[in-house]
This record gives C-alpha cells, structure tokens and sequence, in this order.
C-alpha cells in the first residue's frame, strides 16, 4: 500500500525533504508505527520523529491524532502544531 | 456568499470589504490580522498545506454561515514572505444584527488559527526561527465548540 508523505515547517527542514512516496508493511497499521517504522530506516527521520510531543499528523487533508489507524490512506501529512492567523 | 482565498499576493482590503458591502445586511464585522513590529522581526514566511488550507477554511467558513446565517463571509490569508505592517490575515462576517457579525468574524479567527494548516516562521537578525503554537490559542478556540 504505497502512501504519499508530505513535511511541513521544521519537520520538513529536519527530515531534509517535503514528501516522499514509501510502502509500509501490512503491519504498519497507525500513524505512530509509521513514523516508528521511517525512523527505523533513516537518520534524518529518527531525529525528526524523535519528539512525538510535537508532532502532528494529517491522513489526507484531515487532522487526526498520533494513534489513528491508517486505513486505506493515501497521503499522510507530519508537521508541527500550527500557527496561522 | 463565501470567499475562502489562499494568496502570495497583498490583501487588497478595500476590495475585500467592497465584496460584502453589496450584500444585504445589517452589519459587517471585520478582523485585519498584521505582521507585528515588535521583537525585531525583519519578516515573517508563511508555510501551508495546500489543498487542504482551502477545504480547512471552506469548512470553517460554511459552518459560520449557518450558526449565524450570515449573508456573506470572507476569509483571505497570505502565505509566503510578508515585512511588519503588511496584512496577513482578513476575515469578514456579513449578517442582519451586529452580534452574530461581530461572534462570527471571532469565531472564524479564533478557529482558524487552530484548525487551518500554516506555520510561522520570523527572520530576526539574520536568523530564522519557526513560531511555537501557543496554548492560549487553544482555549480561544476551545470556547467555541459545543
């Protein structure tokens, strides 16, 4: 199941790229074991993801929290709290 | 009517006011948000998630509308490079009486700052710095659910 990672703000800086296309394993079912499973294979993500505190996530342009099963998404977005306005 | 933009370009207020001013209505509550003097900032960038800014601001825009069936509401934020003074942000409720104007158009600043997908990031002194979010914008927008 291929899925479309998209960065903003400092993670985007930290993890050194704005998106990438990845294809987790069936296994990989929740926001946070996706994160776990990309920082298992990089540097840059591992100290990205590092704080999970300050991290927020997006399954296809909608807010969800860490724990949230992945389903059938399609593009998962990781980013900061916000700060528009 | 509901104007939800997402533009690099200045806000033109005037035409942005000039929009609702044609509508039948009461009252127009406006809020002009602008890029604060103070602490040194040189400039401030604006990130944002597109495609998913604009459905955001759509949504938040169409649930103002009908909690206080206003007859125009208007939502424009800048993204990218913008210097102090320059406007950031514009929301605008159009609606019969002035207290569903007046909560609509806070309503709609409060919630966006929360649940609309742009980062800060302040150039002061040479440095860049992304903003923190702040707690205090939390509970703004916390009091107006339910």
């Amino acid at each position: 199941m291929a899925i479309d990672m998209l960065y903003f703000a400092w993670v985007r800086e930290s993890v050194g790229i704005g998106g990438e296309r990845v294809d987790p394993p069936a296994e990989v079912a929740t926001v946070a074991a996706l994160l776990d499973w990309l920082a298992d294979r990089s540097e840059a993500h591992a100290r990205a993801f590092a704080d999970r505190a300050k991290l927020r996530a997006a399954i296809d342009q909608a807010f969800v929290p860490l724990d949230a099963p992945l389903g059938r998404a399609s593009e998962v977005a990781i980013f900061p709290p916000v700060t528009g306005g | 009517m509901i104007r939800v933009v997402v533009q690099p370009d200045p806000i033109d207020i005037a035409a942005e006011f000039g929009v609702l001013n044609g509508l039948e209505a009461g009252g127009i509550a406006t809020f002009a948000g602008q890029v604060r003097r103070d602490d040194g900032v040189e400039a401030l960038e604006l990130e944002h998630y597109p495609g998913m800014t604009e459905t955001m601001l759509g949504r938040l825009a169409r649930e103002a509308a009908e909690r206080w069936s206003l007859s125009g509401v208007t939502v424009v934020h800048r993204v990218g490079r913008m210097v102090p003074g320059e406007h950031i942000v514009f929301v605008a409720a159009a609606a019969a009486h002035r207290a569903a104007a007046l909560d609509a158009c806070a309503y709609l600043i409060d919630r966006l700052k929360t649940d609309a997908p742009f980062w800060k990031r302040e150039h002061v002194g040479g440095d860049a710095r992304w903003v923190a979010a702040r707690a205090s914008d939390d509970r703004a927008a916390e009091r107006w659910r339910g």
